[in-house]
């Protein structure tokens, strides 16, 4: 999978990587469920795990109150382990169970975890065959979520992997936004797309399992997040093809982003500034206000959700931020191929984790701003480094022109807080 | 294979990191994938606590499996050693290093590291959290705290009566809180406080521990393993009796004063305020509300106590989610005349008390979700809790500002007195209707149905103007009220609810 495989594309950085393996302080693909089981919504994430699996989902999802999570975890216990032919039947049995409590779903993710790894349980095996005994009611799919296979956002990457075998392959002459978008980020893009002349705009994972968008040789993608390295792969094995560009953070990076697309669909140059230019005006004024607290101020990433060298880069480019490490989990090269050719210079970029050794690191550089997981925030905070949640840049709106400000309120608020506190 | 929404407990290897959360001076290494790293933040964001905690992860993958995990472990042992020099080693694995079978004790003691180096054997599979805190603790005792053949050195004459108080944790409910609080009451005992562990303590405090004359089990979920290993080997003698409420601290006062062959009397133990404030008129209408108590086996059974006897609560619903203290809880029930709800199934627990729909839950942040659902006054008694249940100021839950605190946190929730009869009266003013909730509280949203787990009320049918009659019923008594008379209509045998049919179940439940 993802991280085991290097990438090697003609795209390939000549900036050195300072590459890590000791102990990574970061979640694995579970978490995604978080986010993906909101998005999707009328499928269901069943987690084929441990204990520990049930409890890192309910503690990162930690103080969200659910209606009812479109999520669970079947438990393995000790005779699991004993048969595979029984922990099989076990499975079958709480599909079943789970499906009669939930009519309503229509989509059913079976997520395997480090323990199913480890003993070998077949998900992809259990999928075809709980599909099998549900189509057409439910469609069965599977991927891993495991900690020995992903991290965090490589969850949402596995899971949109396998969603795409579930698309049509209509040719459309599409273009396919990839990747879990808050809703309202979505309806803004729709709009936008259109008004610069895009006839036809689909998002994917689509908000309904039995509404997914087309996707074949005809259909055009552009990436909305940065660590979908798989879910690529699937496309383009589908024979869609990707569209080069940069993230759309910002109002340079959405501006090139939307830009990209224009150009694919030939859209003439003026009339794709005219469409893009108020919307490019108030992400401008909105960064503004930001820019004195955050002009000149170093910032430290420790790795989290691949989205650091994007941010970093938004953040030096049209901010003036100083990104002095930008720690990823998985650096793909071809995909930020736009943004890691922007980043300044003298910023290492570093991949992996040994957490002892970056915390030295960051203790020895003193930024004004470290952005880390939440098991290092308030040990940070303690010894005096401001810090910033990489979960809150999952879990919040930060995509595009309308969003522009917020992102940057996002590290500005720590630092604000920080000079306004007298105690 | 169990299915699982919410989970009460951790797996046990996060019990180990409470206990060396706790403790000063021990580092736990333990053989675990990456992700299992979130532990950490149950420490540094619910507990806010400002150090992250003396653990380090393996965070083997894919790629290390064919290879050599082993070693992986062995060097994260060694660099743990010679980062942190602790003066003890815990080492374990997770659920996923349970599987792969590397053999941390072998590992680690082979290293010949010039620390004690104590291997943790938790089944993941079949143990939780709890368990694993009071695995972890009683072979941390054991390692430093060894049987000898030597006979009990006599204390000198006049020497103060001693005791240790064992069980507090890191991410305990209100531990802190409550140590500070026993720790009074024992200093107004002329009691010492030999030590305390394992919040605070380092290994060679736990070498110490056979110096005291007897254990405090504060929390029986994690200390009663020690502590009677304690028993067994030193000859410490156990005060069993959790001073969580006004009764229970009497209770503890009087058999910890015994034991020492002190006089309790004269002596200030703080203000204890909750009978009065129960006695006083105003409290006049929490007589008979209806609760729901559910949380960990301890200060379940303790709440059961607080609730009918100093607060005049009817208690309708009692469980824990813990296995080991069962027989107790079940115990508890009876008395009340209940049976008790042992089960770690959300699920479950949300079915009773949608079906048993209560005035008031008292229970873990997993009943604060089902009641906020539901629509209930709800108030958190036990582990497992959120970041907003470990407040900055102090607010024990044990003796007699325990039973101070307890007071408050249950009453606030509900709709007062006054409130109450005025709600009944002009049901139907425009701004003074009842969603808008308790006046005292912050706007809550309005209670959702509960699908699937509501109980059906079987071919029952609720006619057009009863179902308005019933709207008309203050939100805090109306699932009793529809729940009574589907009840009444059951046993009459009829097939629809009428207007009358709604005040005759009033006036045959009438109390
Ligand atoms: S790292 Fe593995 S065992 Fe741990 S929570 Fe994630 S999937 Fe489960």
């Amino acid at each position: 999978m993802s991280l085991a495989a290097p990438d090697t594309s003609p795209a390939e950085t000549t900036r050195p990587i300072l590459r890590e393996r000791g102990q990574r302080e970061v979640f694995c693909g579970l978490t995604s469920i978080v986010w993906l089981h909101r998005k999707i919504q009328d499928a269901f994430f069943l987690v084929v795990g441990s204990r520990t699996c049930a409890h890192l989902i309910q503690s990162a999802a930690g103080v969200m109150v659910f209606a009812e999570p479109r999520f669970a975890t079947a438990i393995m216990e000790e005779r699991d382990l004993a048969g595979l032919a029984d922990a099989n039947d076990e499975l079958d049995r709480i599909v079943t169970q789970l499906l009669a409590r939930r009519p309503d779903i229509k989509l059913l993710f079976l997520v395997g975890s480090c323990p199913s790894e480890v003993i070998k349980l077949d998900l992809h095996k259990a999928a075809e065959r709980l599909s099998a005994a549900h189509f057409p009611r439910t469609r069965v799919l599977n991927y891993s979520g495991s900690g020995i296979e992903t991290t965090f956002t490589q969850g949402e990457d596995a899971c949109l992997a396998a969603l795409a075998a579930a698309a049509p392959r209509d040719d459309a002459n599409n273009l396919l936004i990839v990747g879990a978008l808050p809703d309202v980020v979505e309806d803004q893009f729709a709009r936008l797309f259109a008004e610069i002349g895009i006839a036809r705009t689909d998002f994917f994972p689509a908000r309904r399992a039995d509404a997914l968008p087309p996707i074949g040789p005809s259909t055009r993608f552009l990436l909305a997040q940065p660590f979908l390295t798989d879910t690529t792969r699937a496309l383009e094995a589908r024979g869609a093809k990707r569209i080069r560009a940069p993230f759309p953070f910002g109002a340079e990076g959405a501006t090139a982003w939307f830009q990209a697309a224009a150009d694919a669909w030939s859209i003439p140059e003026m009339e794709f500034r005219r469409a893009i230019a108020p919307h490019r005006a108030r992400a401008k004024r909105a960064l503004e206000s930001h820019r004195q607290a955050l002009e000149g101020r170093s910032i430290f990433f420790f790795p989290d959700s691949q989205l650091e060298p994007s941010l970093a880069r938004f953040l030096s480019q049209e901010l003036g931020m100083r990104p002095i490490e930008v720690g990823t989990p998985y650096l793909n090269q071809t995909l930020l191929a736009e943004e890691l050719a922007q980043l300044p210079a003298d910023c290492v970029l570093s991949e992996g984790q040994d957490v002892e050794l970056q915390l030295d690191r960051c203790r020895a550089a003193k930024p004004d701003i470290a952005v880390c997981g939440l098991g290092l925030a308030n040990p940070l905070e303690a010894e005096g480094i401001t810090t910033k949640w990489a979960i809150e840049l999952v879990f919040s709106p930060i995509h595009g022109f309308d969003q522009a400000g917020d992102l940057a309120g996002l590290f500005s608020r720590p630092l604000r807080r920080r000079a306004a506190l007298k105690v | 294979m169990q299915l699982s929404v919410w989970t009460y407990e951790g797996p046990p290897h996060v019990g180990a990191m409470r206990i060396a959360t706790g403790m000063r001076g021990v580092h736990l290494v333990l053989h675990a994938p990456q992700g299992d790293t979130y532990a950490d933040l149950l420490f540094t964001m619910i507990e806010r606590r400002n150090a992250r905690p003396p653990v380090t992860f393996t965070t083997f993958q894919a790629r290390d499996l064919g290879g050599d995990t082993a070693q992986l472990f062995s060097d994260a042992v060694r660099d743990a050693y010679a980062r942190f020099q602790p003066e003890a080693l815990l080492v374990c694995a997770s659920c996923t290093g349970e599987l792969i079978q590397d053999n941390p004790s072998g590992l680690a003691h082979a290293l010949g590291l010039p620390a004690p180096v104590i291997a943790l054997d938790l089944p993941s599979y079949q143990k939780k959290e709890n368990w694993g805190a009071a695995e972890t603790f009683y072979q941390l005792v054991r390692a430093f705290a060894p049987k000898t053949d030597a006979p009990r050195t006599p204390k000198p004459p006049g020497a103060r009566f001693s005791c240790n108080i064992l069980g507090p944790t890191a991410l305990g409910f209100r531990h802190r809180d409550d140590v500070a609080e026993v720790c009074k009451i024992l200093a107004a005992l002329d009691i010492d406080v030999n030590v305390v562990a394992p919040l605070g303590a380092s290994p060679a405090d736990l070498a110490r521990l056979p110096d005291a004359d007897c254990s405090i089990v504060l929390y029986p979920e994690i200390a009663e393993t020690a502590a009677r290993y304690l028993e067994r080997t030193h000859g410490q003698k156990i005060i069993r009796t959790m001073p969580i409420g006004q009764q229970a601290t009497a209770d503890f006062i009087a058999e910890l004063a015994a034991l020492a062959g002190i006089d309790p009397a004269n002596r200030s133990f703080g203000d204890a305020r909750l009978p009065w404030w129960s006695r006083s008129v105003d409290s006049n209408y929490l007589t008979g509300k209806r609760v729901f108590i559910f949380g960990d086996g301890g200060h379940a059974i303790a709440a059961a106590r607080i609730a009918r006897d100093e607060l005049g609560f009817e208690v309708v619903g009692l469980g824990s989610y813990s296995r080991e203290l069962a027989r107790d809880v079940r115990a508890c029930a009876e008395a009340l005349g209940l049976t008790a709800l042992i089960t770690d199934d959300y699920l479950e627990v949300e079915a009773a008390i949608a079906d048993l729909q209560p005035e008031l839950v008292l229970g873990t942040q997993m009943e604060r979700h089902i009641a906020k659902r539901l629509g209930i006054a709800c108030a958190v008694i036990s582990a497992p809790a959120h970041v907003q249940d470990y407040p900055a100021r102090y607010a024990p839950q044990m003796g007699f500002e325990g039973a101070n605190v307890i007071f408050d946190t249950w009453v606030h929730p509900l709709v007062m007195g006054l409130e109450e009869h005025l709600l009944a009266m002009f049901r139907d003013d425009f701004e003074f209707h009842d969603g808008a909730g308790p006046s005292h509280l912050a706007a809550t949203p309005a209670p959702q149905p509960v699908p699937a787990a509501a109980p059906a009320a079987g071919d029952i049918a609720w006619s057009a103007d009863a179902e308005k009659e019933l709207s008309k019923i203050p939100f805090f008594v109306r699932g009793k009220a529809r729940r009574n008379t589907e009840r009444f209509a059951v046993e009459r045998g009829l097939s629809v609810i009428h207007i009358e049919t709604l005040y005759d179940a009033k006036s045959h439940f009438a109390r």
